[in-house]
This record gives structure tokens, sequence and C-alpha cells, in this order.
């Protein structure tokens, strides 16, 4: 079996698990959630109703396959306050999520591969280390208090930007700004720091002395002979860093009122909304579970050595 | 003390990191003699003053002095962290060995598992345990504990793989040293060196995200201070008031910096070619 059809399906386990720890969360909610769903003074006999069609009074393994079957359908269950669809709701709100990630992946992309290259190309002296200084900072900022500064400088004091919300079109761009740089400076750090190792790896081979010794600008060198080995763990990272898009957007979105799944989630846990929180998980584990699917399968396409060596070493 | 200059100046890093988790030890143990006011006291006549010489950070809306406060939320930060880390590092620590040197379906099952906590946005699942706790100290503790320990387990696990193919392994079991005696004996003080690196690292990890659970109002509760809380308390402030939310913000951002720096600086002095 070739490595792609291998790595698609080990996501199947992965999924089954993810499954079976948010049913086992479910399960151990506080609270009867047949209460929950009919209120404080809802009559036994609607309980017992809501309960036989719930199912609760089943063994916990036909619950379980019921729980399954129903996220098969993509059913998340219905919000204890609005009472609207959770799956229908996340639907809506993934779109401005996936946005915002996107923007923030983008910028930190940017400035993390540009700080790694200059660290590298400066190493040893008083930039680099500055420079080093200043990644390990941005990795130590805490995400929800870096937004709250940046909207301090950018909205009340220099007034250049909106603090809060999101528009469309050009201003829409002008909304973004903030919020994606507040999601992607973290992981900008993380990826200067990969950055610099690398391009040192790189520089440090042979083909780059040749190539320095056939007289070739330091420039060219840099950027034609040594960035795109450099790149090779790099790609790695942004994709694995997608989890702390994750994790920042429910920061980040709560700060900006953004209206994606992070803002979803953190409502959910102000009211304790619990459909809400366990389906913004759900999606927030099967979306960094799909992204890790991807990465994989596009290195095995950067670098064929890879899918080769995984089939070889599995067989 | 000559020698100790050289190696200030040949390490600056490492010093600087060090002294500033001391004074934070300092600080955390000493908070009720360092702290001039007590952080709970509400005052209603000295309610949203700016830095000054009598309260050094200022006060709050409900004038409470936030210096002492963030002295003294310097307390559960580094509570949390330690315990959460020492927690799961000793998880970790069990899972990983385990299917490191027993192998097979051992192996298999804690890989799965260990793979399975791994799947999750962190954050997310922090959030999701904690939701279902009740919240304080322990739920804050057991939440970042159980999200921790995977990666500590998977650490180990890639250690004990390769280090029990070694000669000395094979010499200890050759002269007949149990299982046991093996594993405490003559792997585990191999692994410590990447151990302390990446618990270092591990530690300002979890202050960064204890103050992530406080800011949603999922950990420590009022009217306990943390940083994560104080800064969420008084977020609507921002443009009347931005240093309610600047000193906790710095506390914490230097905490998590020094745990950082410190780690790095074990890493390049240990084990250069480690990469977590």
């Amino acid at each position: 079996m070739n490595f792609y059809c291998k790595r698609i399906l080990m996501t199947v386990p992965t999924l089954l698990g993810i499954s079976i720890i948010t049913f086992v969360l479910l399960q151990a909610l506080p609270g009867d959630p047949v209460q929950g769903l009919a209120g404080d003074r809802a009559d036994p006999e609607v309980l017992e109703r809501i309960r036989q069609s719930m199912g609760t009074e089943r063994p916990i393994t036909l619950q379980y396959v019921g729980y399954l079957k129903l996220l098969m359908q993509g059913e998340l269950g219905r919000s204890h306050y609005t009472n609207r669809s959770v799956s229908r709701d996340i639907a809506q709100k993934l779109p401005n999520t996936i946005i915002l990630a996107a923007a923030a992946m983008l910028f930190s992309t940017c400035f993390g591969i540009l700080l790694g290259i200059f660290m590298a190309v400066n190493r040893g002296t008083i930039w680099d280390r500055l420079a080093l200084m200043l990644s390990t900072g941005g990795i130590s900022l805490p995400v929800f208090w870096l937004g709250l500064l940046l909207i301090y400088l950018f909205s009340f004091k220099l007034q250049l930007l909106p603090p809060a919300g999101m528009g469309k079109g050009f201003s829409g761009l002008l909304f973004l700004a903030l919020p994606a740089a507040t999601l992607g400076l973290n992981s900008a750090a993380a990826l200067a720091r990969i950055t610099r190792t690398s391009m040192l790896e790189v520089l440090s081979q042979p083909y780059i002395t040749t190539a320095r010794a056939k007289g070739l600008a330091r420039r060219v060198v840099i950027f034609k002979h040594a960035f795109k080995n450099t790149l090779i763990p790099v790609v790695t990272l942004i994709g694995l860093d997608f989890g702390s898009y994750l994790n920042g957007s429910i920061l980040t979105e709560t700060i900006f009122g953004w209206d994606g799944i992070g803002r979803y989630a953190v409502e959910g846990i102000f009211q304790r909304d619990y459909p809400v929180i366990m389906g913004c998980v759900l999606t927030g584990a099967l979306l960094f579970v799909l992204v890790n699917l991807a990465v994989d399968l596009i290195y095995g396409l950067l670098d064929p050595r890879i899918a080769h060596a995984q089939t070889e070493s599995k067989a | 003390m000559k020698r100790n200059l050289h190696f200030i100046r040949r390490n600056p890093a490492l010093c600087v990191s060090t002294l500033m988790i001391v004074l934070l030890a300092v600080t955390a143990l000493g908070a009720p003699l360092i702290a001039p006011f007590d952080p709970l006291a509400i005052n209603l006549t000295i309610v949203k003053q700016s830095p000054g010489p009598v309260h050094l950070f200022g006060t709050d809306t409900l004038g409470r002095d936030i210096f002492s406060r963030v002295v003294f939320g310097a307390r559960t930060s580094l509570l949390i962290g330690l315990s959460a880390t020492a927690l799961s590092l000793l998880i970790g620590l069990l899972a990983g060995m385990l299917a490191g040197y027993i192998g097979g379906a051992t192996d298999t099952c804690i890989t799965m598992i260990t793979d399975l906590f791994l799947a999750f946005p962190s954050l997310l699942l922090a959030i999701a345990i904690s939701v279902l706790l009740p919240p304080g100290l322990l739920s804050v503790t057991l939440a970042l504990c159980l999200v921790g320990w995977a990666s500590f387990a998977r650490l180990f696990r890639a250690m004990i793989i390769a280090l029990k193919e070694r000669s000395f392994v094979e010499a200890a079991s050759a002269m007949g040293c149990s299982h046991m005696r093996i594993m405490a004996r003559h792997l585990l003080p191999h692994c410590l060196p990447v151990v302390m690196i990446a618990a270092t690292i591990k530690v300002g990890g979890f202050i960064l995200a204890e103050s992530a659970l406080s800011f949603l109002g999922l950990g420590i509760q009022p009217p306990e201070p943390t940083w994560g809380a104080m800064i969420s308390l008084h977020r609507n402030y921002l443009s009347s008031a931005a240093w309610m939310i600047f000193f906790p913000g710095i506390a914490i951002a230097l905490t998590v910096f020094a745990f950082n720096m410190f780690g790095d600086c074990l890493r390049d002095k240990l084990d250069p070619n480690l990469r977590i």
C-alpha cells in the first residue's frame, strides 16, 4: 500500500479516539442533560419522554454508537440558549475563522522567514542576538494581552485602525489587520527561530561554499541557492503551527469581536452552553487532524524521499 | 570572583534569565512582605488612580492596589506552572518509559493514546476539561496536566528507544540488573538533561496557558488575584486606564520570557542539537 493511502487511513483511529474523548467529556458534564434540555420546572412525564427519545437509559456503548451516528450526519445538537443548530452556527462562522487564520499565517510567514534569514545571515553579531531575544519575547507574549496593547496603540492613540468588528471590501482589510497581526505574532517568532537554525545548517554545506567560491554575490547565494533548502523544515512548522492558530483564535476573536468559532466557543463557555463548547472542541480537533494530514501529504509530494522512507520502514 | 564575571560576560542570557527566575521565586514566596497593601482590600475612595509614588502600578476599579495584586498573582502563576509541569512530567515519564522500554503491544497502545491527546489543539482541550470541573487551583492544574503529559511521553519514548540499544544497557542486563533497575538507574539519568530543558520551557508554556484560562474565566476565581483575570476584568477600561491591564500583562510576558530564555540557554549548554 502506498504512503498516501496509509496516511489517510491512519486518521480513522484518531478521529474515532477524538469522538470517544468528547463523548466521555459530554457524559461527565455536571447536571442532568435531560433536565437541562427541558428546563427546571419540567413535568416528570415530559422528562421521561425526552429521556426515552434521547436514549439515556440504554447501555453506554449503544449510546456511543448513537452519538457517532449523529456526528456522521454532522449533527452537533442544539444550543441550550438560542436553540439553534450548533453545526449550522459553526458552518456559518467557520469561514470567518479561516479568513483570520489565513491572514495571520500570511503575516507570520512573511515576517518570520525574513527575520530568520536576517538572523542567520548576521550570525553572531549583536543584531542576531537582539533579534533572537526579540523572537523569544514574541513567543512569550500572551496573545490576549498583545491584542489589547495593539488596540490601545493603533486604535486609541494613533486612531489608524478600528478596535473591533468586521467589515466588507477594503474596510474589511482594515478590520483584519490587527487581529491577524495579534494571531500571527507568536508563530512568526517561532518561524523565525526555525528559519534561522535551518538556514545556518544549509549555509554550512559545501555547495554554498562552492557557489561563493565561483564568485556569486552573497545575496544571490542566500536567496537562490540556500533559500529553497531552508524551507523544508519551515513548511512543516507552518502546518504544525495550525494548532496554535486555533488556540490563539479563541482569544483573538474574543478581543476583536471577530465572529468566528473561537468567539462562539467563548460565548458558549460564559453561558455554560455545553453543546456549543463540545461542538467547537470537536470542530477544532477535526480541523487540526485534517490540516496535519494535508501537511504530511504535501510534505511527501515536496520531498519524495520521505514518502518512500515511510513506506519502507512500515513494510 | 573574576571567573564569575567572565562567566557572566560569556553567557549574559543565562545570567539574566536565572536572575529573573530567582526574583520571581522571591516575589512569590515573600509576597506578604513585598506587597505594600492587601491585594483584596477594596477602597472605593481611590478607584482608578494612575501609577504614582503610593500606588506604584495604580489602582483598579475597586481601589485595589495593582502592584500588590501583581505580586500576589506571581504565587498562583508559579504554583500552577510548577505543579502542572511536575505532574505531567511524572505521567509522561511513566507512559513514555513503559512504551519505549517494553515495546510491542504496550508501545502501540500508549502511542495511540499519546497521539490522540496531541491531536487536540491544547487550549481547546484544556477549556473542555476545565468546563467540567469546578473552577479552582486543582482543576486548572489537572486540565493543563492532561493536555501537557503527551508531549513529554513522546519525548521520553523516543529517547528510551534510542538508548536501550546501547551497549551499556546490554551490559547492565548481562550483570543481572532487573528491568526496574535498568530503567531507574541506567536509562533515566541519560534522559535528565533533555528533561530539564523540556520541563523549563513547559513551565513557561503552562503559565501562559493558565493566564489564558483565567482570562476566559476558567481559572482561579476572583477575588483571588491572577494575572489573566486582572487583564480580563479591566479590558473595557483600555482607553481610559490602560495601566490596569498593562502591568499584569508585562508580568506574564516577563515570567514566560525568563523560563523560555533559561530553557534555551540550558539547551545550548547541554544538548545543542535538540529541537523542542
